[in-house]
């Protein structure tokens, strides 16, 4: 699944526009920094509620395809700053993480 | 990787204050690391150790200095702070084990994983840390 296909998948807001349109090469769900950090796989989206400027640093290191914020939440703006800075796709669902996650697997991702 | 005969330096002051843009050190080691041709293996062990020393010097000690040298044969990252020091390394050292405020952890921070990630990222670490005076961690990455 490319990034292209999830915006079909899922209708997200996009909140930062990607720049390329890259392969999901997997999915990591979890709001914990450290943890995120040390499991986001280059190329993987990366699922969560946390919506700060810290995201957009682990998002960038891990090299993130894209960064998925579930539950309607959006970037607070020296966030969103930074993903424009940095180059990193982020989207907003509605959604809850299950229900994203449930709806990926049903693509085969 | 071309061959260097000096090493290749980079310095830091991480600022304690602004929480929000703590980790910006490693982002510019990253893009420096990848403009050397380094491998992303290396690059991915150099960002999560160097990630979460810059991390604990903001939310632990109030900031401090980072130091990153580059040479044939490894990666060295000195992280060095004036902060309260640590006083059971081995209990830092446990997964999950934090002192990290609530309002500190409700940016994501404070899972306890980031002495862990650094020693398991890492080729090797050492720690040097007095009580009121502050904490040194020296880490190693071979190339
Ligand atoms: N540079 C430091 N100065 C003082 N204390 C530190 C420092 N680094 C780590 N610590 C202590 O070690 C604990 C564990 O660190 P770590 O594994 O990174 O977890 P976390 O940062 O999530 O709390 C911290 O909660 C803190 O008490
Ligand atoms: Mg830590």
């Amino acid at each position: 699944m490319k990034l292209s296909d999830l915006e079909k998948a899922l209708s997200p807001a996009v909140i930062a526009a990607r720049e390329e349109d890259r392969e999901i090469l997997g999915v990591y769900a979890g709001d914990l920094l450290s943890r995120a950090m040390s499991h986001v796989r280059e190329g993987d989206l990366w699922i969560t509620i946390m919506n700060n400027r810290n995201v957009l640093a682990v998002a960038g290191l891990a090299d993130a395809a894209a960064v998925l914020l579930a539950e309607g939440v959006t970037l607070l703006p020296d966030a969103l700053e930074a993903a424009r800075d940095n180059g990193i796709a982020v989207y907003s669902t509605d959604k809850t993480v299950y229900e994203v996650c449930s709806l990926l697997a049903g693509y085969g991702v | 990787m071309k061959a260097m005969s000096e090493p290749i330096r980079f310095h830091f002051d991480v600022d304690g204050e602004d929480f929000s843009s703590a980790g910006g050190a490693s982002v510019i080691v990253k893009k420096k690391l990848r403009q050397l041709g380094l491998s992303p293996e290396i690059i991915r062990k150099v960002s999560i150790a160097m990630y979460e020393g810059e991390i604990n010097m903001v939310i632990h000690a109030n900031g401090g200095t980072a130091d990153i040298s580059v040479d044939d044969r490894e990666i060295t990252i000195v992280l060095a702070d004036r902060g309260p020091g640590i006083p059971d390394i081995g209990l830092a050292m446990q997964e999950g084990y934090s002192t990290a405020k609530e309002n500190i952890r409700t940016l994501g921070f404070g899972a306890g994983m980031g002495l862990p990630n650094m020693k398991k990222y890492s080729d090797e670490m050492q720690i040097e840390t007095e009580i009121g005076v502050g904490t040194t961690v020296t880490m190693k990455i071979r190339l």
